[in-house]
Protein backbone atom coordinates (compact mmCIF):
# COMPACT_ATOMS: atom_id res chain seq x y z
CA UNK A 1 0.00 0.00 0.00
CA UNK A 2 2.78 2.42 0.97
CA UNK A 3 4.72 1.18 -2.07
CA UNK A 4 1.92 2.15 -4.47
CA UNK A 5 1.56 5.53 -2.76
CA UNK A 6 5.27 6.23 -3.19
CA UNK A 7 5.11 5.23 -6.86
CA UNK A 8 2.10 7.46 -7.53
CA UNK A 9 3.85 10.32 -5.74
CA UNK A 10 6.88 9.79 -7.99
CA UNK A 11 4.62 9.83 -11.06
CA UNK A 12 3.06 13.13 -9.89
CA UNK A 13 6.52 14.64 -9.36
CA UNK A 14 7.56 13.53 -12.85
CA UNK A 15 4.38 15.06 -14.25
CA UNK A 16 5.23 18.36 -12.55
CA UNK A 17 8.71 18.19 -14.10
CA UNK A 18 7.23 17.57 -17.55
CA UNK A 19 4.86 20.52 -17.10
CA UNK A 20 7.75 22.79 -16.09
CA UNK A 21 9.69 21.69 -19.16
CA UNK A 22 6.64 22.32 -21.35
CA UNK A 23 6.53 25.88 -20.00
CA UNK A 24 10.08 26.29 -21.28
CA UNK A 25 9.09 24.73 -24.62
CA UNK A 26 6.33 27.31 -25.05
CA UNK A 27 8.21 30.34 -23.77
CA UNK A 28 11.85 29.67 -24.73
CA UNK A 29 13.40 32.65 -26.52
CA UNK A 30 15.52 30.68 -28.96
CA UNK A 31 14.81 27.39 -30.70
CA UNK A 32 17.76 25.73 -28.93
CA UNK A 33 15.91 26.30 -25.64
CA UNK A 34 12.89 24.51 -27.03
CA UNK A 35 14.94 21.57 -28.27
CA UNK A 36 16.71 21.19 -24.92
CA UNK A 37 13.39 21.28 -23.08
CA UNK A 38 11.88 18.71 -25.48
CA UNK A 39 14.85 16.41 -24.93
CA UNK A 40 14.32 16.78 -21.19
CA UNK A 41 10.62 15.94 -21.64
CA UNK A 42 11.63 12.76 -23.47
CA UNK A 43 13.98 11.74 -20.66
CA UNK A 44 11.29 12.39 -18.05
CA UNK A 45 8.91 10.30 -20.14
CA UNK A 46 11.37 7.40 -20.02
CA UNK A 47 11.53 7.65 -16.22
CA UNK A 48 7.74 7.77 -15.93
CA UNK A 49 7.39 4.69 -18.16
CA UNK A 50 9.77 2.83 -15.85
CA UNK A 51 7.75 3.88 -12.79
CA UNK A 52 4.55 2.90 -14.57
CA UNK A 53 5.85 -0.58 -15.38
CA UNK A 54 6.79 -1.07 -11.71
CA UNK A 55 3.31 0.12 -10.70
CA UNK A 56 1.56 -2.33 -13.05
CA UNK A 57 4.18 -5.04 -12.32
CA UNK A 58 4.68 -5.93 -15.97
CA UNK A 59 7.70 -6.33 -18.27
CA UNK A 60 5.85 -5.21 -21.38
CA UNK A 61 6.96 -1.58 -21.42
CA UNK A 62 10.72 -2.06 -21.40
CA UNK A 63 10.88 -1.93 -25.18
CA UNK A 64 9.25 1.48 -25.09
CA UNK A 65 12.06 2.81 -22.89
CA UNK A 66 14.64 1.91 -25.54
CA UNK A 67 12.41 3.17 -28.35
CA UNK A 68 11.69 6.57 -26.81
CA UNK A 69 15.34 6.98 -25.85
CA UNK A 70 16.53 6.35 -29.40
CA UNK A 71 13.82 8.51 -31.00
CA UNK A 72 14.45 11.41 -28.63
CA UNK A 73 18.20 11.28 -29.33
CA UNK A 74 17.74 11.18 -33.10
CA UNK A 75 15.23 14.03 -32.94
CA UNK A 76 17.62 16.17 -30.91
CA UNK A 77 20.50 15.51 -33.33
CA UNK A 78 18.31 16.34 -36.32
CA UNK A 79 17.11 19.58 -34.72
CA UNK A 80 20.68 20.54 -33.85
CA UNK A 81 21.81 20.05 -37.44
CA UNK A 82 18.81 22.05 -38.63
CA UNK A 83 19.61 24.94 -36.30
CA UNK A 84 23.30 24.87 -37.20
CA UNK A 85 23.19 24.53 -40.98
CA UNK A 86 19.62 25.07 -42.10
CA UNK A 87 19.29 21.55 -43.54
CA UNK A 88 19.02 18.14 -41.91
CA UNK A 89 20.54 15.97 -44.66
CA UNK A 90 23.25 17.46 -46.82
CA UNK A 91 23.28 16.28 -50.41
CA UNK A 92 26.74 17.33 -51.49
CA UNK A 93 29.76 18.68 -49.63
CA UNK B 1 12.45 -11.03 0.50
CA UNK B 2 10.00 -9.10 -1.65
CA UNK B 3 9.78 -6.35 0.98
CA UNK B 4 13.43 -5.36 0.58
CA UNK B 5 13.03 -5.13 -3.20
CA UNK B 6 10.05 -2.84 -2.78
CA UNK B 7 11.92 -0.61 -0.33
CA UNK B 8 15.03 -0.30 -2.54
CA UNK B 9 12.98 0.28 -5.69
CA UNK B 10 10.75 2.86 -4.05
CA UNK B 11 13.67 4.82 -2.60
CA UNK B 12 15.60 4.89 -5.89
CA UNK B 13 12.52 5.83 -7.91
CA UNK B 14 11.63 8.63 -5.51
CA UNK B 15 15.21 9.99 -5.63
CA UNK B 16 15.11 9.88 -9.42
CA UNK B 17 11.78 11.72 -9.57
CA UNK B 18 13.04 14.43 -7.21
CA UNK B 19 16.18 14.87 -9.32
CA UNK B 20 14.01 15.24 -12.42
CA UNK B 21 11.92 17.90 -10.68
CA UNK B 22 15.07 19.79 -9.62
CA UNK B 23 16.34 19.68 -13.19
CA UNK B 24 13.01 21.00 -14.48
CA UNK B 25 13.10 23.86 -11.96
CA UNK B 26 16.61 24.69 -13.14
CA UNK B 27 15.37 24.55 -16.72
CA UNK B 28 12.70 27.14 -15.92
CA UNK B 29 14.70 29.48 -13.71
CA UNK B 30 18.19 29.74 -15.23
CA UNK B 31 18.82 32.78 -17.43
CA UNK B 32 20.58 31.39 -20.49
CA UNK B 33 20.40 28.58 -23.03
CA UNK B 34 23.85 27.25 -22.02
CA UNK B 35 23.16 27.21 -18.29
CA UNK B 36 19.78 25.68 -18.99
CA UNK B 37 21.34 22.84 -20.94
CA UNK B 38 23.71 22.40 -18.00
CA UNK B 39 20.71 21.82 -15.72
CA UNK B 40 18.67 19.82 -18.21
CA UNK B 41 21.33 17.33 -19.29
CA UNK B 42 23.23 16.50 -16.12
CA UNK B 43 20.66 16.24 -13.36
CA UNK B 44 18.00 14.90 -15.70
CA UNK B 45 20.33 12.07 -16.73
CA UNK B 46 21.05 11.29 -13.09
CA UNK B 47 17.33 11.27 -12.31
CA UNK B 48 16.37 8.90 -15.12
CA UNK B 49 19.35 6.70 -14.23
CA UNK B 50 18.16 6.42 -10.62
CA UNK B 51 14.61 5.59 -11.73
CA UNK B 52 15.75 2.92 -14.21
CA UNK B 53 18.18 1.33 -11.73
CA UNK B 54 15.36 1.25 -9.16
CA UNK B 55 13.10 -0.51 -11.67
CA UNK B 56 15.85 -3.00 -12.53
CA UNK B 57 16.57 -3.81 -8.88
CA UNK B 58 12.86 -4.11 -8.08
CA UNK B 59 12.29 -6.68 -10.82
CA UNK B 60 15.57 -8.44 -9.99
CA UNK B 61 14.77 -8.85 -6.31
CA UNK B 62 11.02 -9.56 -6.42
CA UNK B 63 10.80 -11.68 -9.60
CA UNK B 64 14.39 -12.76 -10.15
CA UNK B 65 13.97 -11.27 -13.64
CA UNK B 66 17.09 -9.59 -15.04
CA UNK B 67 16.07 -7.40 -17.97
CA UNK B 68 18.70 -6.97 -20.67
CA UNK B 69 16.46 -4.43 -22.39
CA UNK B 70 16.46 -2.24 -19.31
CA UNK B 71 20.27 -2.47 -19.09
CA UNK B 72 20.44 -1.44 -22.75
CA UNK B 73 18.11 1.50 -22.06
CA UNK B 74 20.24 2.65 -19.10
CA UNK B 75 23.41 2.35 -21.17
CA UNK B 76 21.88 4.20 -24.11
CA UNK B 77 20.48 7.07 -22.07
CA UNK B 78 23.74 7.41 -20.17
CA UNK B 79 25.64 7.51 -23.46
CA UNK B 80 23.43 9.80 -25.52
CA UNK B 81 22.14 12.50 -23.16
CA UNK B 82 25.51 14.32 -22.79
CA UNK B 83 26.18 13.98 -26.52
CA UNK B 84 22.82 15.52 -27.35
CA UNK B 85 23.38 18.39 -24.91
CA UNK B 86 26.82 19.08 -26.37
CA UNK B 87 25.56 19.05 -29.96
CA UNK B 88 22.64 21.36 -29.25
CA UNK B 89 24.86 23.79 -27.31
CA UNK B 90 27.34 23.92 -30.19
CA UNK B 91 24.50 24.57 -32.62
CA UNK B 92 23.19 27.36 -30.38
CA UNK B 93 26.62 28.99 -30.18
CA UNK B 94 27.16 28.83 -33.91
CA UNK B 95 23.69 30.26 -34.42
CA UNK B 96 24.83 33.20 -32.23
CA UNK B 97 22.34 32.76 -29.41
CA UNK B 98 23.38 35.47 -26.92
CA UNK B 99 24.85 34.65 -23.52
CA UNK B 100 23.26 36.00 -20.35
CA UNK B 101 24.32 39.49 -19.26
CA UNK B 102 25.96 38.30 -16.05
CA UNK B 103 28.16 35.67 -17.70
CA UNK B 104 31.80 36.39 -16.95
CA UNK B 105 33.75 35.32 -20.03
CA UNK B 106 33.33 33.88 -23.50
CA UNK B 107 36.46 32.06 -24.61
CA UNK B 108 35.12 30.90 -27.96
CA UNK B 109 34.39 34.43 -29.15
CA UNK B 110 37.88 35.21 -30.53
CA UNK B 111 38.22 31.73 -31.99
CA UNK B 112 35.11 32.00 -34.11
CA UNK B 113 35.88 35.57 -35.13
CA UNK B 114 39.34 34.52 -36.39
CA UNK B 115 37.77 31.64 -38.24
CA UNK B 116 35.29 33.96 -39.96
CA UNK B 117 38.06 36.40 -40.95
CA UNK B 118 40.10 33.49 -42.35
CA UNK B 119 37.14 32.29 -44.37
CA UNK B 120 36.53 35.79 -45.78
CA UNK B 121 40.21 36.09 -46.76
CA UNK B 122 40.11 32.74 -48.51
CA UNK B 123 37.06 33.84 -50.44
CA UNK B 124 38.76 37.13 -51.44
CA UNK B 125 41.90 35.27 -52.57
CA UNK B 126 39.78 32.90 -54.61
CA UNK B 127 38.03 35.81 -56.31
CA UNK B 128 41.35 37.55 -57.14
CA UNK B 129 42.76 34.30 -58.54
CA UNK B 130 39.74 33.97 -60.74
CA UNK B 131 40.21 37.52 -61.98
CA UNK B 132 43.88 36.85 -62.80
Amino acid sequence: MIFETVLITALCILMLAILANLYRVVKGPSSADRVIALDSVGINLIASIAVFSVLLHTHAFFDLILLIGILSFIGTIAFARFIERGVVIERKR
Amino acid sequence: MSGSGEVIGAILILIGAIFSLISAIGNVRLPDVYTRSHAASKSSTLGVLCALVGTLLYFLITDGFFSIRLILGIFFVFLTAPVAAHVICRAAYRHKVPLAEQSAQDELKDYYREKEILKAEEKANFVTDQVK
